[in-house]
């Protein structure tokens, strides 16, 4: 089956500047899709590009089939977008603003429907101005949803919400999954993108740094694990046998080590700990997190 | 059957419909679009309505003069002002670029806007003659109806057009309002909107005739000249409007932009 989106060798250069350096992605049908990146790497840019708001340098780009550069309003009535600032309408209600924007659609979605969708019941006589910011965001979602799209871009949706706004988005986005839409986020959140997300790709000074799930991006799967504790008082780090002491990546009254295989070195340590009749409370076994992994990827490029 | 889908003109008036309400729930915009052209007729009239003055070679009491004068005014900042001011906050706020999103073409908001404008600027302009006529006496020639209503129109969508044009100058919001005030000013004074013109020397009406300010205001003045001929439309003054509206056009083509200034170019 033919990609969302896909994106072959994609350049954009302002003068000297070359923001999006040659890159290539894929979106499937109805895969939610992050895009991550610090400020400034490209992500806003690539996300415009394919929302046929600016126009590109060099490379191939087809959304739903079509150049956005050239997309019509047959192509703008199969997507959606959610811009990253975008004012609420002034002077008209959540239901009137949806109103509005239904009109602009040949087949749009039901009004009701699609404000409950995204949790604005209680507020639909409500003038777009006077909602939190929270809600104005889930105000956004749904104007990008009452066209029914096929492809809805979300262009960082949830920055700035405090965590119950956030958990109340990330469930209106979840639900995208079951309508079958296909999802392209933009986040420089990693816990949403681990959340909602069925694939990731790190964008970092214009090129895509690491692609894959959330679980293995980056070859977080692979990656050596942290283990730490705290010895007690007239034992110390030198103590330890000579397997484990090789794996010290630290100690500043907490012992650190990194291990390939904490299963094998968790055991030999609690060995070593039983035998000599301590106890370790403060043990701790902690894969790399996926932001462990990101600070990773971006790191040398930002 | 979506607005879209009944084709283009109904998508304007579906979008003149929401523009509308936008408007009229707007504070700032009801009061200094509907409601403060008719204390300046107010103010005016008071001060010098019962004055005469030689305009277009004949002798008319100001109140006459001032009813149509802000009456020009009343058009100005239903269309221009105001228009200035709401775009230029929606460009910024990211709101042009949202609509732009989606699958309604450009010229249907333009279109959209521009029916707000008219259909505001003659509600106001009514209103103001309507006053005049129960309040001061000043009488408009039923003849001349049809000089008055085409004169606001096209003075309408020039100042639409001109506004749109002048949107692309203006980097935000705040300053929307002091730079069209700043424009606007001192060509009421020399176009015969708060002065009449014929008290103005030579070289200033020359200079004014170059604005079509001036030919907004003349064109209303002229229907209400005692005794006109005809239909009271002055083809001259709708003509200069119109040469503003293609300069205003051209310059909106070519720099109007969905986008907040920050993101174009």
């Amino acid at each position: 089956m033919e990609p969302v989106v896909s994106v072959h060798g994609l350049r954009k250069r302002y003068g000297q500047f070359e923001a999006v350096a040659g890159i290539d992605l894929e979106v499937q049908r109805g895969e939610i899709f992050a895009f991550l990146g610090p400020n400034g790497a490209g992500k806003t840019t690539t996300v415009e590009i394919l929302e046929g708001f600016r126009t590109r340098t060099e490379g191939e780009v087809s959304v739903l089939g079509v150049d956005p550069a050239k997309g019509d309003a047959a192509w703008r009535n199969r997507v959606g977008a959610v811009l990253q600032e975008s004012n609420a309408e002034p002077g008209l209600t959540v239901r009137e603003s949806l109103q509005l924007y239904s009109g602009y659609y040949l087949h749009p979605r039901d009004i009701d429907e699609t404000i409950a969708l995204v949790g604005l019941e209680e507020k639909a006589d409500t003038l777009g101005p006077q909602l939190s910011g929270g809600q104005r965001r889930r105000l956004d979602v749904a104007l990008g949803l009452i066209g029914d799209p096929e492809l809805i871009f979300l262009d960082e949706p949830t920055t700035g919400f405090d965590p119950s706004a956030r958990r109340t988005a990330w469930h209106v986005i979840d639900g995208l999954r079951e309508l079958g839409k296909t999802v392209f986020l933009t986040t420089h959140y990693m816990d949403e993108a681990e959340q909602l997300a069925d694939r990731i790709a790190v964008i970092a000074g214009g090129r895509i740094v690491a692609e894959g799930t959330p679980g293995t991006l980056g070859g977080r799967n692979r990656m050596a694990a942290t283990i730490r504790f705290t010895l007690p008082e007239g034992s110390g780090a030198d103590d330890l046998p000579p397997e484990l002491r090789a794996l010290l990546a630290g100690e500043d009254g907490r012992v650190t080590m990194t291990s390939d295989s904490p299963l094998r070195h968790v055991g030999a340590l609690a060995d070593w700990a039983l035998a000599r009749g301590i106890d370790l409370p403060d043990l701790d076994v902690r894969r790399p997190t996926l932001e462990d992994v990101y600070l990773q990827l971006t790191r040398s490029e930002s | 059957m979506t607005a879209a889908s009944r084709g283009p003109l109904v998508l304007i008036l579906h979008q003149a419909h929401y523009d509308l309400l936008a408007i009229l729930r707007n504070r700032q915009a009801r009061f200094f679009t509907l409601i403060l052209p008719l204390p300046f007729l107010v103010i005016f009239t008071g001060v010098f309505g019962n004055h005469t003055a030689h305009t277009d070679g004949t002798f008319v009491k100001l109140k006459a003069y001032y009813v149509p004068g802000i009456g020009a005014l009343g058009v100005i900042a239903a269309s221009f002002v105001n228009l200035v001011i709401s775009i230029t906050a929606q460009r910024e706020g990211g709101i042009l670029k949202r609509r732009r999103a989606t699958p309604v073409p450009a010229w249907v908001l333009v279109a959209g806007r521009t029916l707000t404008a008219v259909t505001v600027s003659l509600t106001v302009l009514t209103v103001l003659l309507a006053f005049g006529r129960f309040v001061y006496g000043v009488k408009l020639p039923t003849s001349t109806l049809p000089g008055i209503a085409l004169t606001a129109v096209v003075g309408s969508v020039t100042f639409c057009v001109l506004g749109y044009a002048l949107s692309t100058a203006i980097s935000n919001e705040d300053s929307a309002q002091p730079m069209v005030q700043a424009i606007m000013l001192p060509l009421y004074f020399i176009s015969g909107v708060f002065v009449p013109n014929i008290t103005l020397p030579p070289w200033l009406k020359h200079v004014a005739q170059v604005f079509p300010v001036e030919h907004l205001s003349d064109g209303l003045h002229h229907a209400y000249i005692p005794g006109v001929h005809g239909v009271g439309i002055v083809w001259s003054d709708i003509g200069v409007l119109a040469i503003w509206a293609a300069i205003g056009l051209g310059v909106a083509l070519l720099r109007f932009s969905w986008l907040p200034k920050a993101e174009a170019g």
